[in-house]
C-alpha cells in the first residue's frame, strides 16, 4: 500500500478497526434480537422492531445527533459511562458505537431471515430429546442458522466501513481519532489538490464493499451446502 | 410399565375430554385425523400446553394440573418419532442418532447403539446426512434416535403415513422388534387398522376427542362404528402360526386347527403371527361350497349379525381359527337364512390377504 499516504493509511486502518470491534460486539446482541423477533411473541415486539429499524429510516445525522444527546459527556448514559472510564465522545469507540447501531438494523435483518426459515418443528425434536431451550439453540438453530449470521456480519461489517453521516455528527472528524474511510474522503474533497487522496480512498472503499459483497455470498453458499448436508 | 393419561383442552370446533390407562406394550391411538390423536401425543411430549389434565408414566408425574406439575419437555425422558422424522439435516446419521444420548442422565439405563444399530439396519448409513437418505431410511433412523435418548415412554406420531406402501412394509417389522425387544412402553398414533392389527397390544379408539372404545385389537377392528375409515376398514385378526411354505408360492397358516393359504410370507416355518383379515374380502355361504377357486374355507357359526345403515351388513362367525368378520349385503342375510347359531361357510380370498396384514410374533399383553 506504497502508494497511500500516511494520513490515507490511518484512515483506512481506522475504519477496519472501528467496523470490525462494532460488527463483532453487536454480532451477539443481533442474533439474539432476531431470534426474539422470529420466534417469540411479547408485549412490546413490535416497538422493539421499529426500534431496530429506526437507523435505517432516520436521516443519519438525527441518529448522530441523538448518539450525542445520549452518549456525549454530559448525556444521561455518557455521564454515567465516563465517570467508569467509557467514553465515547470525539473517540473511536463512539465512531464504533455509530458505526455499530446504524449497522444494525442490516444485521438483524438477515438472520432473522435465516431464523424463520428454519423448521420449529426440529427444534420441538431438539426438546424432546433432551436438551433445554439454551442446548437446542445451540446445536440445532444456531448451526442452521450460521449462513445467514455470517451473511448478516459481512453485510454489517460493509456498513459499518461506509458509515458517515452517524460519525462525523456524533464524533466529529479528528485525523488519527475519528477520521474513518468516508469522513477522510470527504475531508480530502474540502481541500484544494485532495482529489488524487480521495479517488485512492473511493477506489479502497470500492473493492472492500465488493469483496465483503462476494465474501457474503461464497462463505454463505458455502456454509449453506453444508448445513443442507450434502 | 403403565401409561395413565387424562386430558381436558379445548381445539377449534372440539372439546379434547379423555381418560385411559395404557399397559405395557404398544398402545395404539386410533382414529380418523381430526379425533384429536396427535393432541394427546403432543400433551404427553408436553409441545402442547392442556387445559386440565395429568399424564403419569409408572410413578413419574409428566404433568398434573391440579398440583401444578409441568415438566418441559425436555425433562419428560421421552423418545418422540415423529411423521416426518424431523432428523436434523446438519448433522450426520451418527450425530443424529447420538444427540438424544449427549443429554440422557447419568444413571439412565441406555440401549446399546450397536444393538439398536444393527437392529435397524443402519450401520451403512452413519456417515451420512438425512439430505441423502431415503424417506424408509429416515425413519429408521428416527426410530433410533428416540430408542437411543434412554426415553421411559415412546410417542410415535403416524410415523409410516408419510411413507408408499414398499416403505411401509420395510418399516413396520421394525416397530415390531421394538416392541417385542424392547421394555419401554410405546404409545403410537395411526389411522391404519392395518397398523393396528400389526402392533397394538391394546387400542384406544378415539372419536371427536373421545374415547370411543378401548380394548385388544381384535375387539376394536371388528367394530364398524369405530373404524376410522368407515366399513372398509373392519376385520377380524386371527392368531396363527406358519406350518409351511409351498413350492407354488403359497405359505400355508395354522389358525387353530385350520388351514388358511396365502402369497409367500417371508416368515419362518413355527413363527407365530398375526393376521388381519378385511371383513369386506371374505364371502360367505350357508352350504359346504364346491367348485371355487378360493382356497380358504372356514366353517363356524354365526355369532352376531350387525346390520348398518346402508344395504350392508357385518356378520360375525365363529370359526375354529377365531372370529372372522364378513360384510355382505343385508339381503344376502336374508337370502342365507343367516342368523345367530346358525351354520356357515366363510371363504377368503387367498390373494386378497395383503402381506402388510400380516405381522411378526405377539407377546401376551
Amino acid at each position: 500500500m506504497g502508494w497511500l499516504g500516511p494520513a490515507e493509511m490511518e484512515a483506512l486502518r481506522l475504519s477496519l478497526r472501528v467496523s470490525f470491534w462494532a460488527t463483532l460486539i453487536t454480532l451477539p446482541l443481533g442474533v439474539f434480537v432476531a431470534y426474539a423477533l422470529a420466534r417469540w411473541r411479547f408485549p412490546g415486539r413490535q416497538v422493539l422492531n421499529g426500534l431496530v429499524h429506526l437507523p435505517l429510516i432516520l436521516p443519519p445525522v438525527v441518529t448522530g445527533y441523538l448518539l450525542l444527546l445520549t452518549f456525549g459527556i454530559q448525556g444521561p448514559l455518557g455521564k454515567p459511562l465516563s465517570e467508569l472510564g467509557i467514553v465515547f465522545a470525539f473517540r473511536w469507540t463512539g465512531a464504533a458505537l455509530a458505526a455499530g447501531i446504524m449497522a444494525f438494523p442490516l444485521m438483524v435483518r438477515a438472520i432473522r431471515l435465516s431464523i424463520e426459515a428454519v423448521d420449529p418443528k426440529l427444534e420441538q425434536a431438539g426438546a424432546t430429546l433432551g436438551a433445554s431451550r439454551l442446548l437446542v439453540f445451540g446445536t440445532v438453530t444456531l448451526p442452521m442458522i450460521l449462513p445467514g449470521v455470517i451473511a448478516g456480519a459481512i453485510l454489517a461489517f460493509a456498513k459499518a466501513m461506509g458509515e458517515f453521516g452517524a460519525t462525523i455528527t456524533f464524533v466529529s472528524n479528528i485525523p488519527g481519532q475519528t477520521q474513518t474511510l468516508p469522513s477522510a474522503v470527504y475531508a480530502f474533497l474540502q481541500v484544494p489538490g485532495g482529489e488524487a487522496a480521495a479517488t485512492r480512498l473511493v477506489i479502497i472503499s470500492i473493492v472492500i464493499a465488493m469483496s465483503a459483497l462476494f465474501l457474503s455470498e461464497y462463505v454463505g453458499r458455502r456454509v449453506a451446502r453444508r448445513v443442507a448436508g450434502s | 410399565m403403565s401409561l395413565s393419561v387424562q386430558l381436558q383442552h379445548q381445539l377449534p370446533g372440539m372439546a379434547l375430554n379423555l381418560d385411559f390407562d395404557a399397559p405395557s406394550g404398544v398402545t395404539v391411538l386410533f382414529g380418523r385425523s381430526g379425533s384429536g390423536k396427535t393432541t394427546v401425543v403432543n400433551a404427553v411430549a408436553g409441545l402442547l400446553r392442556p387445559t386440565a389434565g395429568r399424564v403419569v408414566v409408572d410413578d413419574w408425574v409428566l404433568f398434573d394440573t391440579d398440583q401444578g406439575i409441568w415438566l418441559p419437555p425436555h425433562r419428560r425422558r421421552l423418545g418422540y418419532i415423529f411423521q416426518e422424522g424431523r432428523l436434523f439435516p446438519h448433522l450426520t446419521v451418527r450425530q443424529n442418532l447420538n444427540y438424544g444420548r449427549w443429554f440422557a442422565p447419568r444413571g439412565a439405563q441406555r440401549e446399546s447403539p450397536d444393538r439398536v444399530i444393527e437392529m435397524l439396519g443402519i450401520g451403512h448409513l452413519l456417515g451420512r446426512r438425512p439430505a441423502m437418505l431415503s424417506g424408509g431410511e429416515k425413519q429408521r433412523v428416527a426410530i433410533g434416535r428416540a430408542l437411543l435418548a434412554c426415553p421411559r415412554l415412546i410417542l410415535a406420531d403416524e410415523p409410516l403415513a408419510a411413507l408408499d406402501d414398499a416403505r411401509k412394509a420395510e418399516i413396520l417389522p421394525y416397530f415390531e422388534r421394538l416392541r417385542d425387544e424392547v421394555s419401554v412402553p410405546i404409545l403410537y398414533v395411526t389411522h391404519s387398522a392395518a397398523e393396528v392389527a400389526r402392533l397394538a397390544t391394546s387400542v384406544v379408539a378415539l372419536q371427536d376427542g373421545r374415547v370411543v372404545r378401548h380394548g385388544p385389537a381384535s375387539d376394536v377392528l371388528a367394530d364398524p362404528s369405530v373404524a376410522p375409515a368407515g366399513v372398509r376398514a373392519v376385520g377380524a385378526v386371527l392368531q396363527v402360526r406358519v406350518a409351511a411354505h409351498h413350492d407354488d408360492g403359497l405359505s400355508e397358516l395354522n389358525a387353530g386347527g385350520a388351514q388358511l393359504f396365502l402369497p409367500r410370507i417371508p416368515h419362518r416355518i413355527g413363527e407365530e403371527l398375526r393376521i388381519r383379515i378385511p371383513a369386506q374380502e371374505v364371502i360367505l355361504s350357508n352350504k359346504p361350497p364346491e367348485g371355487l377357486s378360493a382356497l380358504n374355507v372356514l366353517s363356524g357359526e354365526v355369532d352376531a349379525i350387525r346390520a348398518g345403515e346402508g344395504p350392508g351388513a357385518i356378520v360375525s362367525v365363529r370359526t375354529p381359527a377365531g372370529i372372522v368378520l364378513a360384510r355382505v349385503t343385508r339381503r344376502s342375510v336374508a337370502a342365507l337364512e343367516l342368523q345367530q347359531g346358525s351354520t356357515c361357510y366363510t371363504v377368503i380370498k387367498t390373494v386378497a390377504l395383503a402381506p402388510q396384514d400380516v405381522g411378526g410374533r405377539v407377546r401376551a399383553p
